[in-house]
């Protein structure tokens, strides 16, 4: 980190300097959860080993994020190549605070997911592999979002969606094996194109390593030119795929409600978002000249992603369906901060993108807690959840307000940055829809409320009656489920009413990424 | 295909199978093979007698899982990167030890123990989905 300029002697091929211990927080990630994830697989049939195994090493993981966090915030951009072999032919990690801070709060989610799980996955679940499904996802997801070499970030998204395929089926029911296939070739198409543009980007310049990359790309004359925008729009549509934005987001929906609610939760709040990143990282570091030029384009499509999601939300009759969409309507908030592009925008799509990993997991939890007290996920069929617990009501009511982006919870911010960058950057429409969705998302929420809450009973109930035949929430026992509700809903409310710590901590992010040259010192300017 | 001869033939050939998928995997870092190629003939190997003397008799044979099998691997591939952090170097810097034994040199490697996680790993993995297909099939 001590390199003075970017044009480093990159012509010596291994790296010397002593690494200390600290720098191995940033492979920590990556190697807990593998060691897990094969400790897990190895003791599957010893089902009740499963949980405590997983459950110490989703701590350990925690902890190693946390400290590379407390680094990388303390230090800078931080970089370590696999065996001290430079770049740009070795491989290099590096942890910068975009991708440290995501990574920590994902690893917080998986956290709080193995825990539910713990009280909603049965023997036979995890006997099938929950918890080493879950650990190697959350390789796929810490790699994904460390990793300085785009070829090595397409191995990541397929460790994590080889394992998302495995919790996807983890029931084997008709439904559920419909949603998987429906996923999966889907997710194949668009790893596909994002081989194919990786291939097309290393024929044009000779190299993967994003500094490397993101310096040769600057040096071009003409950043769109007509390779470079090929390559920029097969990343696009790769991307919006995994991210499940409009026109190609019709899988999220249509397989997010087959799973066990826990792998549900995890999907809603880590997988889309990897996706985002991953294109936060293409188009802001390495390619803005192409975002640039398709910023009209990026903004039609978050426009349209915002629209069809909070629409669908509206339209249907199922919690976990419902929420489906909100996770596709939060999609398209941050992509309307990849178009603008400044780096207000790209804060705030960072943090639009915390939050969401946040709130959509506690939300599909809630769904499973009120699937537990009612029987069932249909509108039509509950209701009485008020009477039966309010303190539950409450905690549901907090995360649709933070879904919808209304103050004084985590959504509020990162909305305002977001429609403060858009009318900033005169996309009126952009910023319009993004309150207009926003609204939708409350009308959405509103309507779970009243039926599943606030109404005393299932349709067809007089009014003023309750039918209450409903599990208290008391009478489900167990701290595995409230508790993860209670972490994630705790750091909704914190990021809502002291958000000046996660406002630094991703404007330093997002500066990291428009301008790339600390980012790229770190790689080159010696270890 | 119980025929008498395969039947025969069948573990001899196992036998010398895995015997040479061992000298494939050792011999790999300096001439063609490695891990990947010794798990492959590992695994046919286990096939074969699958095929021949029935999957049950290979499942007890194996005696753990071949997917436990396969996660050992990956468990060794993994631990294989971290004596360099004794070292101050990075992940997966590979370390040699080199001593005579009897007038050879023996050259052990963390890059060899990462190679034997990677035979582990194709073992189990093909072996796993061999014998699922063998087991559909018999039945």
């Amino acid at each position: 980190m001590a390199g003075s300029s970017v044009s480093v002697d990159i012509s010596q091929a291994m790296a010397v300097a002593p690494v200390s211990a600290g720098d191995w927080l940033i492979v920590a990630p990556s190697i807990l959860t593998l060691l897990g994830g094969s400790l897990c697989l190895m003791t599957r049939k010893n089902t009740q080993a499963q949980p405590k195994i997983g459950l110490i090493f989703m701590v350990l993981l925690v902890a190693a994020n946390i400290g590379l966090l407390a680094r990388v915030l303390d230090k800078g951009v931080i970089t370590m190549v696999m065996g001290n072999w430079l770049p740009p032919f070795g491989i290099a990690f590096t942890a910068d605070a975009l991708g440290v801070t995501l990574s920590t709060i994902a690893s917080i989610v998986a956290l709080c997911a193995a825990l539910y799980g713990s009280a909603t996955i049965d023997n036979t679940g995890r006997r099938y592999g929950f918890y080493p499904f879950l650990l190697l996802l959350m390789t796929g997801v810490s790699g994904a979002f460390l990793t300085a070499d785009i070829f090595n970030l397409y191995v990541w998204f397929e460790v994590l969606l080889i394992s998302s395929y495995g919790l996807l089926v983890l029931g084997n029911d008709r439904p559920q094996l419909d949603g998987s296939v429906k996923y999966g070739i889907l997710n194949l198409i668009g790893t596909n194109l994002f081989l194919i543009a990786t291939g097309l980007l290393y024929g044009m310049f000779g190299t993967l390593n994003m500094a490397d990359l993101a310096t040769k790309v600057a040096a071009l004359e003409n950043g769109a030119s007509g390779t470079l925008a090929t390559i920029a729009a097969l990343y696009l549509l790769a991307f919006a795929m995994k991210a499940a934005a409009f026109p190609v987001n019709f899988w999220l929906p249509a397989s997010y409600h087959t799973p066990n609610i826990a792998v549900s939760a995890v999907f809603a709040g880590l997988l889309t978002k990897v996706g985002v990143y991953a294109l936060i990282r293409v188009f802001v570091l390495l390619l803005p000249g192409s975002r640039a030029y398709m910023a009209d384009l990026i903004a039609l499509v978050a426009m349209a992603t915002m629209m069809s999601g909070a629409m669908g939300a509206l339209a249907q009759g199922e919690v976990r369906r419902i929420l489906g969409y909100l996770v596709i309507a939060g999609i398209g908030s941050m992509l309307g901060g990849v178009a603008v592009g400044s780096t207000l925008a790209i804060s705030g799509a960072i943090f639009y993108a915390v939050h969401s990993i946040i709130v959509m997991t506690a939300l599909y939890m809630a769904a499973g807690v009120m699937m537990l007290m009612g029987g069932s996920y249909r509108l039509r069929e509950l209701g009485g959840l008020y009477q039966a617990s309010p303190a539950f009501a409450a905690v549901f009511l907090v995360l649709g307000f933070a879904v919808s982006g209304l103050p004084p919870f985590s959504g509020f911010w990162p909305k305002v940055m977001l429609v403060d960058a858009a009318l900033g950057d005169g996309r009126y429409w952009l910023a319009g829809v993004i309150l207009l969705s926003g609204f939708l998302t409350t009308l959405a929420i509103g309507r779970i409320w009243i039926f599943a809450f606030w109404r005393g009973g299932p349709e067809g109930t007089a009014d003023g009656t309750s039918t209450v035949r409903i599990s208290p929430i008391g009478q489900l026992g167990s701290a595995a489920l409230w508790l993860p509700i209670g972490i994630l809903t705790a750091l909704v409310v914190y990021f809502g009413l002291q958000p000046e710590w996660m406002l630094q901590v991703v404007s330093r992010g997002a500066s990291g990424v428009v301008e790339p040259l600390g980012y790229v010192r770190s790689v080159f300017g010696g270890l | 295909m119980r025929t008498i001869i395969f039947r025969t033939i069948a573990p001899y050939l196992a036998a010398l199978m895995i015997l040479f998928s061992v000298f494939v995997l050792l011999r790999g870092h300096n001439e063609p093979g490695g891990g990947f190629i010794g798990g492959l003939i590992a695994a046919s190997a286990l096939a074969i007698y699958g095929i021949a003397c029935g999957v049950a008799s290979v499942r007890r044979a194996i005696v753990f899982h071949p997917m436990s099998i396969s996660a050992f691997g990956l468990f060794i591939a993994v631990l294989a990167g971290l004596p360099s952090l004794l070292l101050k170097q990075s992940y997966m810097t590979s370390q040699w030890l080199s001593f005579r034994f009897f007038d050879v040199n023996v050259d052990l490697s963390t890059p060899m123990l990462f190679d034997i996680g990677v035979y582990f790993v194709v073992v189990g993995s093909i072996a796993s989905i061999a014998l699922a297909l063998e087991e559909r099939e018999s039945d």
